[in-house]
């Protein structure tokens, strides 16, 4: 017995240290992570359900009252609609043209590496930075599209001032900034396409177009789909190219999210309703998440 | 007769096969030439509105108001740029931005390498309920928590300092995902071996998993400086002085001022935010893209 007793002592006593190890090596990313990721989403829970401003020593418990409140609002109807049609028209625009780009330069061309860099630097630069350029690029008197539309003999209209353009302007900017990354995933993509499934298309007769359809998309659908997933995410949480470019304006026509719960909580002092605006934003992003999970799952399951 | 329709029969497969060839060598060239366009069109709309931040930067006052604008600037001038620097504390954004970005970007690093070392090479009866709570921790954006996160630091103290600014953002679950994945591919022969040799883990740790991890711990150091030194919602709502503002903060407040008085100088103020980012990107671009598009494939 006692001869037997004394390794597993040993061994009870390194499995031990191995796990105070453990826990002295997760400890403090976990602990960031409880503080600033999970103990927020139970204050804001907790935020969603009270009347308060802030500074005031009352919090008044209002069941869920926030919540008819602000799903009942007109303005949040608007910021729905906004961030649908934003997300809708840049995910296409974005994952349309950065395919047929992608498409393109997907042969041996000269520059191509270059190319692909010059597509990706927009991805790169300050949200803050480029909302500014773009301003000056959208004056409608002396700006550069002003000219670029004269040549054409279109008058430019006045993009940021007035409600029913300030959102095409957004786009426009989006679309500008993110279809190089798109061009970049998708170029990854097409170079993880077997060679020899081509030939196999060609001898059975298949022409480009019936190449691409039996061949290229099927080969890419995981990417489209990791694609629209993370895209659709990025649309959701856009933030810093509407604050400095539009304030959400004018007359909310570019008011999302994002600036939403930024407007709620921090010019508005509305700590109940920003709490709410917060929970419905993870309740939708969740969704999303959970399927690029599944997708990750699965890709894992292959490698 | 027969030995006569054979050659015909072959001259015709032949001249049929030539001329596929023909059409196939053609349509190659088409697609090379429409591949050429491709490129010529996407870097003329993605260089352009970078190439007029630029000229607009280095045009004089008076010429940014001519209509229609000049594609060239006239008389280039660098006055713009000490103008933006005197207009607003430049060199104190930068300090902070600095401070802001590395302190963050290292803490990542480092987490997210102390975290997958554990997941992956040490036994603990619960590793797998952690690895869950990293991976729910992906699920929540950082944009949600900014409230509560504000509430926090109020709690702390610690509003309008520069811990405020770090600590939301020092923990990383993607960096973690990401290290985990790439110690998973390592040979585990090389640790044993480390072992019998006598090597404590944190040996291991420093002079095997981190050395050939560095591609992708080169990656997640690369994404943590670029998406750190753009930050710009958190970085509003926490700092309230000028004296703590970071650079992109910063040049917003420049267009506020400036506004459409001097455009010159706003522009010169947006060089100051993008060109470090640039010059690292220009450096670095082949790790970033690599590490991007590995990440879309690899999953």
């Amino acid at each position: 017995m006692s001869v037997f007793s004394v390794p597993r002592l040993r061994a009870n006593a390194r499995e031990w240290r191995e796990s105070v190890l453990f826990l002295l090596l997760v400890g403090p990313n976990l602990l960031l992570l409880a503080a600033f990721t999970f103990w927020p989403m139970i204050y804001n829970a907790y935020l969603s359900t009270i009347s308060w401003n802030f500074l005031s020593p009352i919090r008044r418990f209002v069941g869920l009252r926030n919540y008819e409140t602000v799903l009942s609002s007109e303005i949040f109807r608007v910021v729905l609609i906004n961030t649908a049609v934003f997300t809708v028209v840049s995910v296409a625009a974005t994952m349309a043209l950065g395919l047929g780009l992608a498409l393109l330069l997907n042969q041996p061309l000269r520059w191509r590496e270059g190319t692909r860099a010059v597509l990706f630097t927009p991805t790169v630069l300050s949200g803050a930075a480029i909302a500014i350029v773009w301003i000056y690029i959208f004056d409608p008197r002396f700006g550069l599209l002003a000219q670029i539309l004269g040549w054409f003999g279109i008058l430019s209209p006045n993009w940021l001032a007035d409600p029913n353009w300030a959102m095409t302007a957004l786009l426009i900017v989006y679309i500008w900034k993110n279809t190089g990354y798109a061009v970049v995933i998708y170029l990854a993509g097409l170079q993880t396409i077997d060679r020899t499934l081509y030939e196999a298309a060609r001898i059975d007769g298949a022409g480009p177009w019936g190449q691409f359809w039996h061949v290229t998309l099927p080969g890419l659908s995981p990417i489209i789909f990791f694609l629209l997933v993370t895209s659709i995410l990025a649309c959701f949480q856009a933030f810093d190219i509407i604050r400095v470019m539009t304030d959400g304006g004018p007359v909310n026509a570019t008011n999302m999210l994002v600036y939403h719960l930024y407007e709620r909580g921090f010019i508005q002092s509305q700590a109940g309703p920003a709490g709410v605006v917060a929970m419905v934003m993870f309740v939708l992003m969740l969704i999303l998440t959970l399927l690029q999970l599944r997708f990750l799952e699965r890709r894992v399951h292959y490698s | 007769m027969e030995q006569q329709a054979g050659l015909q029969q072959r001259a015709a497969m032949k001249r049929h096969g030539r001329r596929q060839r023909a059409r196939a060598l053609q349509q190659r060239l088409l697609w090379r030439m429409a591949g050429y366009a491709a490129i010529i069109v996407s870097v003329l709309v993605i260089g352009l509105p970078i190439y007029w931040m630029l000229v607009a930067s280095l045009k004089t006052s008076r010429e940014i108001y001519i209509v229609p604008p000049t594609w060239i600037p006239l008389n280039p001038t660098l006055d713009n740029y000490p103008d933006a620097w005197r207009a607003a504390p430049f060199a104190r954004y930068y300090i902070n931005s600095i401070i802001v970005t590395l302190a963050t970007t290292l803490s990542k690093m480092t987490l997210a390498v102390l975290t997958a070392y554990a997941l992956v090479f040490l036994r603990f009866p619960g590793k797998n309920i952690v690895f869950l709570i990293v991976l729910a921790a992906l699920m929540v954006p950082a944009q949600i928590t900014i409230v509560p996160n504000f509430l926090t630091m109020g709690d702390l103290g610690l509003v309008n300092t520069y811990w405020g600014l770090i600590l939301p953002g020092a923990a990383t679950a993607f960096g973690t995902f990401l290290m985990r994945q790439y110690f998973m591919t390592l040979p585990r022969e090389v640790f044993e071996a480390a072992e019998i040799d006598g090597a404590g883990h944190m040996r291991r740790l420093w002079e095997i998993a981190v050395p050939l991890a560095m591609p992708a711990l080169v990656t997640t150091g690369l994404f943590a400086v670029v998406n750190e030194w753009n930050e710009f919602l958190w970085p509003l709502i926490i700092t309230s002085t000028e004296d703590m503002r970071t650079l992109p903060i910063g040049v917003a407040r420049l267009l506020d001022q400036e506004g459409l008085a001097r455009w010159g100088v706003v522009m010169a103020g947006t060089m100051f935010v993008v060109l470090p980012v640039v010059v690292l990107f220009v450096w670095a671009q082949r790790y970033i893209v690599e590490g991007i598009a590995a990440g879309a494939v690899k999953g």
